[in-house]
């Protein structure tokens, strides 16, 4: 397995001191965590800036940052879904996009024209208007986090238009994609340090647990590895 | 137009199309097998590590057909209007040689002969007014007895590991008591039992059940085929379903089939080539071959031919013989037709036990075939007849390796928040102590359940979508309901901390939006009626005698079991009788 370069390893050692809460936690993954998302703003490509504040505070408020360790920011759930969105995915590839576009009933599926990235597109757009008309002209990112949650289960079952977006499709979308960023392999973006990994106990490209078919319910005692070679 | 010529053309390279193209071969036919998707082998696609990435693989589909480019509409009643199924979800076909088959997780069944003559038995056992109207019950027009060989063969090709109960009538092991009787053992010994299955197995043992290790197409061993191929053991990565198997551990037509397959000169396999139509004869009774695009220069191309066998995925074949003419197609209405008729699923909800804290099930740890199972409630192994339903349900503990993101996704199960405080802490305990437990169940066809085209949408090639008209009944409800309340018993002995039953409710519709299994049956049924089947005994076209249609397409009812094994044996039984009988005299092989 690689270990991680010397350059980030220096890097990540120049900034413990930022992350040092991490540290007395006693959670080194954390703070590697921690240091890596800090190391150096990412530059969103497809999010402008408006939208970037609300995608990170969104994705935060989902998977929030608690006891158990860093949340979707620190995580790079962000960059990923950002990265996502120039992608045959993030353009609607790989979904039938032919119309007529008709309204159904919501047990049948997707009907929206929208590929993912024009979800958010108006989708935030939408919602940042809706949390302005509520909310003493406040974006979404400026609100309290107690606010912010609380917008958020309100879209989470909300039939509100946001742009042309239902309030509940925006959400399932944030959901979805800040739990991927959250989860999966560190070279999309996301999971950086391996610390959503870490948080389940998923041991990641290890692949091979012809000893472990049953160990009569033991722990597994082995952190993971990413594809591209990095522990935690 | 470019015109060429073969013997036999196969359209589809997954298991049903591989195990034709090589029979065919065999018997010195020239083949050629045209194939929509990519060209495909494990040494590519299951490249480890790059095989084992999640987002890449099961989540942003790698292997699944790409429906940008052709898709099903879906509504539930025929009152309403079909929308298109635009976004993979509820069940994803396979695209590229292998098909479904390289993707598939590897349980490796069977059929409980019962019900291969499900409506003869129902009727003897309980009578005729205990069908509810409206089901359409019906015989397979074939006998255990007949596919046995089939099964046996299909078996040693997969590799398929497993525990036998009885051999020649003698029992020889600790496998399934219910399992019918077998001309020899499974080529490899059964799959070890994962920790959360041997919990199961002992649960459903005291409260006097009869578990048993799945009979898996996971290589407990390494293992040679008698195409001479070989397959590695599985190391339980969990990377099955969704994935190719880099350990070539999981049988797929790629690694246990076309190897043998592409040295072989009669061969021909031509990829991005995707089947617009059958080309039948001006009276409609003989095809001449197929016309195919050919997505990389997208010109049309007309492949003649003597022979046509229709072997693509479930619905593409009922799909291809509606655009094609082929039979009459199904009208719900006046109740006549047979294309489209009988399209049927399978129920399946997942229970969930939480363990104690000091128990870890490793969630991670997994092969997609193996597992602890019951068939107390599969099939007519119980009496139906004080519970007013017909069909079943294995129960099992099929621990295929739970990966994080659809874990995540799915979260943390029973009324735990999704997202946000307190997501994390039920996330954990969840994946680290849970265990489920499914019920895999039965479907029945339905007069008013069907498959035709779609008035509206079109696929890329300008051609209309196949429509599905599909929703659960009240039979396969109540019978979901009634194995989900003997799960129960099991989680209690087990000694779980909590649990949460999943089960189909009273008037639930059928949601497209949520996973739930690929094993989609029916719509050119097999069977003794012209009036009522699409194909005879041996999968050959009741309208078209030098067209068969291979797949679970030929099932008159969705079975409580994995297709596949019942594919498979259906593959080598109708190219048994295509060698030995059709090709001799060609010809209508069941007088209608």
């Amino acid at each position: 397995m690689k270990m991680p370069s010397p350059t980030r390893r220096h890097f990540i050692g120049g900034l413990l001191g930022s992350a040092s809460f991490w540290l007395y936690s006693d959670h080194k993954v954390w703070a590697d965590a921690l240091a890596v998302g800090n190391a150096g703003p990412y530059a969103p490509r497809y999010f402008n800036k408006e939208e970037w504040r609300f995608l990170n505070a969104a994705c935060e408020r989902i998977y929030p940052t608690d006891a158990h360790g860093p949340g979707a920011r620190g995580l790079g759930a962000p960059e990923f879904i950002d990265r996502q969105m120039d992608t045959a995915y993030g353009r609607g590839e790989l979904w039938y996009m032919s119309g007529p576009f008709v309204s159904a009933p919501a047990n049948l599926g997707y009907q929206l024209s929208l590929p993912p990235r024009e979800v958010y597109r108006q989708g935030i757009a939408g919602a940042d208007a809706y949390v302005r008309a509520h909310h003493d002209g406040r974006s979404f990112a400026d609100l309290e986090t107690a606010e912010q949650t609380a917008v958020l289960k309100e879209f989470e079952h909300g039939e509100m238009a946001l742009g042309a977006v239902p309030a509940h499709l925006l959400f399932e979308q944030l959901r979805q994609n800040t739990l991927e960023g959250v989860f999966s392999d560190p070279l999309y973006g996301g999971n950086k340090g391996l610390a959503g990994w870490t948080l389940l106990g998923f041991p990641g490209a290890r692949a091979d647990f012809m000893d472990w078919v049953n160990q009569e319910g033991a722990a597994y005692p082995f952190g993971p590895v990413s594809i591209s070679g990095e522990t935690a | 137009m470019t015109t060429k010529k073969t013997d036999a053309i196969v359209i589809g390279a997954g298991w049903a199309g591989s195990i034709l193209a090589k029979e065919l071969t065999e018997a010195g036919l020239s083949v050629t097998v045209l194939e929509r998707g990519e060209d495909r082998a494990t040494a590519v696609e299951g490249d480890y590590p790059t095989s084992i990435d999640e987002l890449r693989g099961a989540i942003r589909h790698r292997l699944f057909q790409n429906l940008s480019q052709s898709t099903v509409t879906i509504r539930n009643t025929m009152d309403q209007d079909a929308v298109p199924y635009r976004r993979l979800a509820a069940f994803l076909p396979g695209e590229g040689v292998g098909g479904a088959g390289l993707h598939w997780s590897g349980v490796h069944f069977r059929v409980a002969p019962d019900d291969l003559a499900l409506r003869t038995n129902v009727i003897a056992r309980y009578g005729k007014n205990f069908i509810p109207e409206g089901m359409n019950l019906q015989d397979y027009d074939v006998t255990y007895e007949e596919l046995e060989p089939f099964f046996d063969k299909a078996e040693k090709v997969f590799g398929t590991s497993g525990e036998p109960y009885t051999i020649k009538g003698k029992v020889a092991g600790t496998g399934n008591p219910f399992a019918p009787d077998r001309s020899d053992a499974f080529p490899l010994p059964a799959m070890k039992d994962v920790y959360s299955a041997t919990v199961f197995k002992k649960a459903a043992a005291n409260v006097g059940y009869h578990p048993y290790s799945l009979p898996a197409a996971n290589a407990s061993a390494q293992y040679t085929n008698p195409y001479g191929v070989q397959m590695g053991p599985c190391n339980f990565c969990g990377y099955c379903s969704g994935y190719d198997c880099y350990m070539y551990s999981k049988a797929s037509p790629n690694v246990n089939i076309l190897p043998a397959l592409r040295q072989d000169p009669k061969f021909t396999l031509i990829t991005k080539a995707h089947v617009l139509k059958v080309d039948l004869d001006s009276d409609g009774k003989k095809a001449t071959g197929v016309t195919y695009l050919d997505l990389n220069t997208n010109q049309q191309v007309q492949l003649k031919a003597d022979l046509v066998i229709i072997s693509a995925f479930q619905f593409h074949n009922v799909h291809l013989m509606l655009l094609s003419g082929i039979g009459e197609p199904y009208d719900p209405v006046k109740n006549t037709g047979t294309i489209g008729r009988n399209f049927v699923y399978q129920t399946i909800t997942t229970s969930r036990a939480w363990l104690p804290s000091k128990q870890y099930t490793n969630l991670f740890v997994g092969a997609g075939g193996a597992g602890v199972a019951i068939d107390d409630f599969n099939s007519m192994n119980f009496d139906h007849g004080p519970l007013g339903f017909v069909g079943g349900s294995p129960v099992w503990v099929n621990q295929a390796g739970v990966k994080p993101i659809a874990a995540a996704i799915g979260g943390p199960a029973g009324n735990a928040p999704t997202w946000g405080e307190g997501y994390k802490d039920a996330m954990v305990e969840t994946y680290r102590h849970s265990l489920t437990i499914d019920a895999h169940g039965s479907n029945m066809a339905y007069r008013d359940v069907y498959l035709d085209l779609d008035p509206t949408y079109k696929d890329a090639y300008g051609q209309a979508l196949l429509r599905m008209t599909f929703t659960w009944k009240d039979n396969d409800i109540r019978m979901n309901q009634y194995v989900v309340s003997k799960i129960e018993p099991i989680m209690k002995e087990m000694g779980a901390t909590r649990y949460a039953l999943g089960h189909l409710h009273a008037n639930e519709l059928f949601d497209t939006r949520r996973y739930q299994t690929t094993h989609l049956g029916g719509g050119a049924v097999m069977g003794a009626d012209p009036k009522t089947s699409a194909v005879n005994r041996y999968l050959q076209s009741w309208d078209v005698s030098n067209v068969f249609v291979i797949g679970a397409s030929a099932f008159p009812q969705g079975m409580g079991y994995n297709p596949t094994g019942m594919v498979a044996a259906l593959a080598y039984w109708a190219a048994y009788h295509i060698r030995t009988t059709y090709l001799k005299n060609p010809g209508p092989m069941v007088q209608a």
